[in-house]
């Protein structure tokens, strides 16, 4: 659990570049050029800065500094009831705040060993499916924004994320900080008619898709780009204790709605894309074949999705006993899991949240030395960070 | 692979497809979301929160008021921007009003807490949200007055639930009201049997301590509907740890709702009464409440 | 029009020559001054607009009828802006380089006909005198990048510096071509000797709406292999995406201008439009006929001369039509990245307009009559040098993948 915080925040900058060797030149006296990328820089997701020496335009050195956005999250969970923290989640990765959600209402159900009924067990799926297909939307968007598109692709994306959007809104009053799920369920029923324009937007995506991986997929220019550029062996993947699409990116098959099958994920039988190389491109590629399986499962969700109440037995004091619990689900950016330690009252103890942005972040130098500049800047998209969960 | 630049092409077939879709009807309908904002009207969906206000019945704003200053909301707000200050009669006496009751919208987010943890119902999300105001500290800080919204205006924007909460609250005033029937009819008979009832009553409204004497006091438990479900729970939650109350003693924990729910059905016995302001009295006035109260009501 | 009024002012002006230079100069630079000045706005608006439709937005409407007059808000808001120099910046180059980008991109245009008679400078070495002074382009925007004292500057400046350098050469190469053809650099005559003079004149209105087309020079396979190298080039040369990498902004910022803002800004903006105009225009007088197009006679005049659309009409009209190509292009594309670009310059580009050059020599000395064969021999030895050299390049040109699934 703390192994990110050792590999990045803490290490004292490396004084040999690692994995490139510079240049030998003979006569002129040559300096490496010291950029610090962001906090305020265009392309770094949010307030990320990264310390990159170049030598020219190639990357020999590369020191990821963050904490611009520590918002204290955990701790002031701690001073707080379990509810109380429900909506703070939202704001973690903001894209998906309804996988947040049910990260954090999955350990506290787990603390209490309540059960969900079988309809919030649907919504929940249905919900987690939708905030995928928003997240990785995004997230291609923005890659292809980073490489220098003129966000045509990245609007393209927010057109169809609006469209989920309004779903969100609709079934929970927010659009981005949707707070919608709680211990035991969910905050409200769906409303009605709710199902059927969410039939809609599903019906409508994959058409969407085709066009978008015509724009994108074969053109030449992001082939060269992407293409072998940051690539994430599987065993330095697995050590540095990546998840998500980033690993199985790298070829590794780890998909927690799998693995855990938490949830009622066991009854769907979908599909999880594998990369071969772990370069950019496949995790760009992983990610717009995992919408497709997203869509596979949303539809057979709906279709299942039964009566019932939204609520389970949840007791009327939140109290859990002492003892402690990791609850995890297979966010759209890899692992997300929370980890909750109860002295016994209503407030938590401890209370730790595993982003996986911040653990996908630290193997980021690895992937840049010896790129050029404008890789970096790629490869810090293909990542998928989003700096409200790294910093917290 | 073809000649190099044939993947282009696509790319720039596609960007043209869109680009000519935009200016016909049927593909403007999908590919050109923007909504001209201040000109196209309303945009806000029947769900939609913003930010919280108090709703009033009838037509008096202060007097219909449903809020009776319980102060769960203010505990229960996770950053923290409600304020409140219970309201005093002449006599030095707090009524069920707040006097104060201040939400800081630069602060809210609109979390829908305050809410669910209400249990009169008494404040609910509103879907306004053209908030933008010159001074950014005192404009947006809004007081009671410019919180109470009557009912009419929450049936209007949200009708579905205002419905549902409507009929939450006529159901419960219904219980209450057999409830108090009920115990009048108990109390009359325990005094006729015996006058260490009257004592008792006496010494509660002397020295209420905040959950013992009403565990005592026998207690028709009514039904809660399914909706108040979460509500109490999450309600109860909020009771500090330092409380002697057993860890999973659902008895206990409803106790502050039982008796906030018979002061709302305006209960004009004085123990009820004063039962209240010995609580508030007791933990400190504004930001040292929510230090108090972690220590435990006493 | 114009043209007559600056004739009579030379006229009566005969007396003083000195004089009469100067009135002659004056008026034949301002009208071109601010017409490109209003055709930047336009552009601004044009691509503005564009863009938008092409990504689902509607793009600025609030000023004027459907926005048009946006750019004068835009101009009067870089006017009144803050104008920032660092403090450890080389001010002197830092205000003179903005002013260079404009002032060469602008002499650019005084080689352009634009209408029958409408060159502003008619020299008959004018293809010359164009490269050169785009070439102080390159100079202008390191100046930029240098004096800032920024690093994103920096590197923009020699990003500049490298691409501009390297594309010039098939930007150059593919104009030989032309000029071997038509054997002179005087714009006027390359223009002139894209009209097939025999139908052009004819009088049957077919064969003359058909004379003004034919004998563009991107119908012969050297001039339509010769204009897509020229116009790649000019997308380079012009930073224009996808070679925008001097300003590159996911990577470094604003490139050269990150330090500039308010009127210098304005300017550079200017500067680079203008500099585009000209390289269109360019384009449009080698390869795609100047400002010849389908024309009639008009039914006043028995001239079998005299022309309905003015030329310089037709001109503006191929002229914005590129604009709009370049615009669709920066609305789908991504960016090269620098090692790729240069790659791509040196790899694929220089040998095409190479062979290019000889096809076009080669074609030069067939005889009449054999034209057409040899013209349809080219097209095809031409693709398939295009096809080998991309075949060539696969190495570092990957094709998309088939991916598995894990149950």
């Amino acid at each position: 659990m703390t192994m990110e915080s050792s590999v990045v925040a803490g290490s004292e900058p490396t004084v040999e570049p690692r994995g490139f060797e510079l240049i030998e030149r003979e006569g002129l006296e040559t300096n490496l050029l010291e950029v610090s990328m962001g906090p305020h820089h265009p392309s770094t997701h949010g307030v990320f800065r990264m310390d990159v020496k170049l030598d020219g335009e190639t990357v020999t050195e590369l020191r990821p500094v963050f904490g611009y956005l520590h918002r204290n999250h955990e701790k002031l969970a701690e001073d707080m009831g379990y509810l109380g923290s429900m909506p703070f989640t939202d704001r973690l990765d903001y894209f998906c705040s309804m996988t947040n959600n049910w990260a954090y209402a999955l350990a506290g159900e787990k603390m209490i060993d309540l059960e969900v009924p079988e309809r919030a067990e649907y919504v929940r799926v249905i919900m987690a499916e939708l905030t995928r297909l928003v997240n990785h939307i995004m997230l291609v968007g923005f890659f292809v924004n980073d490489l220098g598109a003129l966000g045509t692709p990245l609007l393209y994306a927010l057109r169809e994320r609006e469209k989920i959007l309004d779903l969100f809104e609709w079934a929970s009053g927010a659009r981005m900080m949707c707070n919608y799920m709680r211990f035991g369920g969910l905050r409200n029923d769906l409303p009605e008619g709710w199902l059927t324009k969410c039939r809609e937007v599903v019906d409508a995506f994959p058409y969407f898709l085709d066009e978008y991986e015509k724009l994108l997929v074969e053109n030449e220019i992001i082939l060269v780009r992407t293409q072998n550029v940051g690539v994430l062996k599987p065993e330095l993947a697995i050590n540095a204790g990546i998840t998500g699409p980033m690993l199985r990116a790298s070829g590794v098959n780890y998909d927690l709605r799998k693995v855990d099958a938490y949830g009622v994920y066991d009854r769907f039988p979908f599909r999880v894309p594998m990369g071969e190389v772990g370069d950019c491109y496949d995790r760009f590629m992983v990610r717009i074949l995992e919408m497709r399986e997203s869509i596979k499962i949303l539809r057979q969700a709906m279709d299942e999705l039964p009566e019932g109440p939204i609520m389970g037995e949840a007791p009327r004091v939140f109290k859990p006993p002492a003892g402690e619990i990791y609850g995890r689900i297979e966010g759209p950016k890899g692992e997300l899991g929370f980890y909750l330690v109860s002295d016994g009252t209503a407030k938590p103890y401890r209370y730790r949240v595993r982003p996986p942005s911040l653990v996908n972040l630290t193997v980021l130098e690895d992937l840049c030395l010896g790129h050029k500049v404008a890789d970096a800047v790629v490869i810090l998209g293909s990542v998928d960070i989003v700096l409200g969960e790294v910093d917290r | 692979m073809d000649l190099l630049g044939s993947g282009i092409f696509k790319g720039m077939a596609v960007t043209l497809k869109n680009f000519a879709m935009t200016y016909f009807d049927r593909g403007r309908k999908e590919r050109l979301p923007t909504v001209q904002y201040p000109e196209a009207g309303d945009t806000v969906t029947l769900f939609t929160r913003n930010f919280p206000f108090l709703i009033y019945d009838g037509e008096e704003e202060v007097d219909g008021m449903r809020c009776v200053a319980c102060q769960i909301c203010e505990r229960e707000c996770p950053p923290a921007c409600i304020y409140i200050v219970k309201e005093k009669d002449e006599n030095g006496k707090f009524v069920k009003r707040p006097k104060v009751f201040d939400i800081d919208v630069s602060v809210c987010m609109g979390c829908q807490i305050c809410v669910e943890v209400c249990p009169f119902d008494a404040i609910v999300m509103d879907s306004e949200f053209e908030y933008s105001k010159e001074d950014r500290f005192g404009d947006l800080l809004f007081n009671r007055d410019e919180l109470l919204k009557s009912n009419d205006y929450y049936h209007k924007i949200h009708p579905e639930e205002a419905q549902a909460r409507d009929a939450n609250l006529a159901a419960k005033k219904a219980a209450d009201e057999a409830k108090k029937k009920a115990r009048e009819e108990k109390a009359a008979a325990a005094a006729a049997a015996k006058a260490a009832a009257e004592k008792e009553a006496s010494e509660k409204k002397d020295s209420p301590e905040a959950s013992e004497p009403v565990a005592e006091e026998p207690k028709a438990e009514p039904a809660a509907p399914s909706e108040n479900h979460a509500k109490a729970e999450s309600e109860a939650k909020e009771k500090p740890a330092a409380e002697e109350t057993p860890v999973e003693e659902p008895a206990a924990a409803t106790d502050e709702t039982e008796d906030a729910k018979e002061e709302s059905s305006g209960g004009s016995e004085g123990k009820e009464t004063s039962e209240e302001p010995e609580e508030t009295a007791g933990s400190g006035e504004d930001d040292e409440k929510k230090a108090e109260e972690g220590e435990g009501v006493s | 029009m114009l043209v007559q009024f600056a004739n009579w002012v030379q006229g009566e002006l005969a007396c003083s020559p000195a004089l009469a230079k100067i009135v002659g100069i004056l008026l034949a630079a301002v009208p071109l001054a601010t017409v490109f000045a209003l055709c930047f706005a336009f552009t601004t608006w044009l691509e503005r607009k564009g863009l938008a439709r092409i990504q689902n937005r509607i793009g600025p409407n609030r000023v004027g009828p459907f926005g048009l007059f946006q750019p004068i808000a835009d101009g009067i808001k870089m006017i009144t802006k803050e104008d920032i120099v660092p403090r450890s910046s080389d001010h002197f180059f830092h205000l003179i380089a903005p002013l260079l980008v404009l002032v060469s991109s602008m002499a650019c245009l005084a080689f352009i006909p634009f209408g029958l008679g409408m060159t502003m400078s008619p020299i008959d070495t004018a293809v010359v005198f164009f490269f050169a002074i785009l070439g102080m382009n390159t100079l202008a925007v390191f100046l930029a990048g240098w004096a800032s004292r920024n690093k994103y500057s920096l590197l923009g400046g020699m990003r500049a510096v490298a691409q501009m350098v390297s594309y010039e050469i098939p930007l150059v190469l593919s104009a030989v071509t032309v000029v071997m053809m038509v054997g002179s650099l005087d714009t006027r005559e390359i223009v002139g000797a894209q009209v097939v003079e025999g139908w052009a004149t004819s009088e049957n209105s077919g064969l003359r709406f058909l004379g003004q087309i034919a004998g563009w020079h991107v119908f012969t396979p050297w001039g339509f292999a010769g204009f897509i190298i020229f116009f790649i080039a000019a997308l380079a040369e012009t930073n224009r995406s996808p070679f925008d990498l001097p300003e590159a902004e996911s990577e470094i910022i604003a490139g050269y201008v990150t330090e500039y803002s308010g009127f210098k800004f304005a300017l550079f903006f200017l500067g680079e439009y203008i500099g585009a105009f000209a390289v269109l225009g360019l384009a449009i007088t080698l390869f795609l006929g100047g400002w010849n197009g389908p024309n009639f006679q008009p039914w006043w005049s028995s001239d079998p001369h005299a022309l309905l659309i003015p030329g310089f009409v037709w001109f503006f009209f191929k002229m914005f039509v590129l604009m709009a190509v370049l615009i669709w292009i920066r609305g789908t594309l991504p960016r090269l990245r620098v090692d790729q670009l240069m790659s791509f310059a040196w790899k694929f580009l220089l040998p095409l307009a190479l062979v290019n050059v000889f096809v076009a020599g080669f074609l030069f000395h067939v005889a009449k009559e054999d034209r057409v064969w040899a013209s349809v021999a080219a097209f095809v030895f031409l693709y398939l040098v295009a096809k080998g050299l991309s075949r060539m390049n696969q190495s570092d040109a990957p094709a998309p993948r088939k991916y598995h699934f894990a149950e």
